[in-house]
């Protein structure tokens, strides 16, 4: 049989998240903005300049060995905090037991930064979901497309000056007019039996 | 020759699969380059399903938008539910009863056998054994009605609640669930017999979508899609939560990464999940089964037993002297049992009235009234034991009050403090995780759901370049995808 039940080995817990801050801290001094600490996970804000170097550390580091991106999404602070957006990677070593939260600063102005799909393949839908919903454009994206919305679509709905119910409350959803249109043109072979 | 050729030159074909599919589970979308019988490229579209659920939470306090995450993953509701409640939990700082948390273990360790027993029927199905299909649906049938018996809804259960569940198991629940753990280890066997050494099923199977340990987590693949492959990255283990560190059991892991591997892992999963319970069971502590953190978490409903409940019979009636026929309670009745032309007197449809007490609330002529005991009363003896609403008994108002409360907390949400979060559980399905942002509100600033079954969609082109056609179908089953949680 293929499948061996086994008692897996469990590593012990690995550095705790504020020396890993400290380690990077150390690396790139220049980089990091501020180290916060909430309920005992630790996040790195960092510039978004070298944010590809860092996961690279982060990523090959035998020490460190943050195999598994856990999480990759945008963030908003419209009007509360400039830079505005927020890039979050959540970090996690399966081999290490240890995890850390980086977050990349991105201004308003140029939304970009770079991508990380040259470090973790599985980045690649999490990329373009955040440039789906935020706008933020990922540098060196193999495929940069909008994921879950239609591609003729307007905005990105997950800023905050998005409104709730969508921008045109007013009038008809474009696809809907069209087939509202559509079927008045093909009325006249309407099969009358 | 060279005509031949010419006649039967060989073109890539473009094909549609989907978004309405048997096999897609869902609306996923799928546009195949084929050359002959092989994929040469595979191209995903997902999204018809998307309907805004992070926005939504973001518009809603942290109580409020616990049942969207129901809709998420609607094959495995409960295991979505503790997922969230964990995730609010640890953003509030507040610890829950131990009663709860065995509770909790059960209902998960429940949600993952019916989410496997479906995902094998119908990946059975989709490669053609129809037989397992009514099998697995039998034994889900059971968990369902168990299911019913705790909380009175089969798949969108929202049962456990932020600070604990919403009420105690019942005896009974116990003894039919006890029944089937008994019964359900040697119903596996019967689904093994009809495919476990059937030749087509693993001409099907082995050596189909193969994906390597290091690639897989590389791919962000988490659950029992990555286990298949041999890396023991089980959440439960890692970073245990709710009772997991205190019960014992083994995580199944494969070594070839293929789709059989996989099959084999949620069949051994199934069979821990089943010891899994019945350790819970047994250990079952006595105690409460919810939190008591007044500012955190949402209190007993007995307090407000005196208007709210139907067995106390209050009946409210509207005085005809003070109404002025605003209109107020009118709009305001969920149960529409309130009549009335504008500017005159309203009447209450005794039959039709629910004893929610939202009329109460909203009248500002202390016209509405609570007769105590009055339910069932013909319409002149109401009249006649009416009195004006200052006057009403002192406990029944206190209750009111504490109604009114009840109703303004889950609207703006507790007040927690500021920091971000990301908390991640183990579905049936993989890694569920959940990132919040606060500001400080009741109302989450950023709510981020990371779901299995989005990463799991993203890594079918690398499962099926280079094979057949016929083991697309076999692929999209093995990752194991609900589209409702894809596209959220």
């Amino acid at each position: 049989m293929a499948v061996v039940l086994t008692r897996i080995y469990i590593p012990p817990k690995g550095l705790p998240p504020t020396e890993i801050a400290e380690k990077i801290k150390g690396r790139f001094p220049e980089e990091v903005v501020e180290v916060i600490e909430f309920r005992d996970q630790v996040s790195v804000i960092v510039k978004r300049g070298r944010v590809l170097e860092i996961c690279r550390y982060l990523h090959d580091d035998p020490d460190l060995s943050f195999d598994h991106l856990q999480d990759l999404c945008g963030a908003d602070y419209h009007g509360k905090k400039e830079p505005r957006f927020e890039v979050v990677y959540n970090l996690y070593s399966i081999k290490y037991r240890h995890k850390i939260r980086i977050r990349t600063q991105v201004p308003e102005s140029d939304p970009s930064i770079q991508s990380v799909t040259s470090i973790w393949t599985g980045a690649n839908w999490h990329e373009r979901e955040c440039y789906d919903m935020f706008g933020i454009v990922f540098k060196g994206h193999p495929d940069l497309r909008r994921i879950l919305l239609p591609e003729d679509w307007e905005g990105h709905p997950l800023r905050k000056d998005y409104p709730l119910k969508g921008p045109e409350l007013d009038k008809d959803w474009k696809g809907f007019v069209e087939v509202v249109n559509r079927s008045k043109e093909l009325k006249e072979f309407e099969w009358k039996g | 020759m060279e005509l031949v050729e010419k006649i039967f030159e060989t073109r890539e074909l473009n094909v549609n699969m989907g978004p309405q599919h048997p096999a897609t589970h869902g609306v996923l979308r799928l546009v195949l380059d084929i050359d002959g019988e092989t994929i040469v490229k595979v191209t995903p579209y997902v999204g018809y399903l998307h309907r805004g659920i992070e926005k939504l939470g973001e518009s809603m306090s942290y109580f409020q938008a616990l049942p969207l995450t129901d809709r998420m993953d609607y094959v495995s509701a409960m295991a979505n539910n503790i997922g969230y409640c964990i995730a609010v939990e640890r953003l509030f700082g507040i610890e829950v009863p131990e009663r709860a948390k065995f509770i909790r273990t059960i209902v998960g360790e429940m949600a993952r056998i019916a989410n496997h027993l479906l995902w094998l029927a119908t990946h059975a199905l989709d490669i053609g054994a129809m037989t397992v299909f009514l099998y697995c649906f039998r034994e889900r049938e059971w968990i369902l009605e168990l299911f019913e018996m705790i909380c009175g809804a089969r798949l969108t259960v929202t049962y456990p609640r932020i600070g604990g569940v919403k009420n105690d198991v019942p005896a009974e629940f116990l003894d039919s669930l006890w029944k089937f753990t008994e019964e359900f280890p040697t119903r596996i066997p019967e689904y093994e017999t009809l495919i476990d050494q059937n030749r087509i099923w693993l001409k099907r199977t082995k050596g189909i979508g193969v994906i390597s340990a290091e690639e897989a987590v590389n791919w962000g693949l988490t659950g029992p899609t990555l286990r298949g492959s041999g890396v023991p990255y089980d959440i439960r283990k890692h970073m245990p939560y709710d009772a997991y560190d205190k019960v014992d059991f083994e995580v199944p892991i494969g070594t070839e990464g293929d789709t059989y591997d996989r099959y084999r892992c949620r069949m051994m999963e199934m069979r821990q999940s089943n010891n899994i319970i019945r350790q819970c069971i047994e250990k079952l502590p006595p105690g409460p089964i919810m939190a008591e953190t007044p500012n955190f978490t949402l209190q007993p409903k007995d307090k407000m037993m005196p208007i709210t409940h139907p067995t106390k019979e209050h009946a409210f009636y509207i005085i005809e002297k003070a109404c002025k026929g605003c209109g107020m309670c009118l709009r305001a009745c969920p149960a529409k049992a309130i009549f009335g032309e504008k500017k005159q007197p309203h009447k209450i449809k005794q039959d039709l009235c629910l004893g929610c007490a939202t009329c109460y609330v909203t009248c500002k002529f202390k016209a509405l009234t609570i007769v105590p005991g009055g339910k069932g009363f013909p319409e002149e003896k109401l009249a006649e034991l009416a009195v004006p609403p200052d006057k009403v008994p002192e406990d029944i108002k206190k209750a009111q009050e504490y109604l009114v409360k009840h109703f303004e907390f889950i609207k703006r949400g507790p007040k927690v403090p500021q920091g971000d979060i990301y908390i991640a559980t183990e579905v049936p399905k993989g890694e569920l995780g959940f990132y919040f942002i606060s500001d400080g509100s009741g109302k989450p600033y950023r709510m981020r759901v990371r779901a299995p079954s989005f990463v799991h969609a993203g890594v079918l082109p690398r499962l099926c370049v280079g094979h057949l056609v016929a083991d697309v179908i076999a692929n999209i089953g093995t990752i194991d995808i609900v589209l409702g949680e894809c596209d959220r």
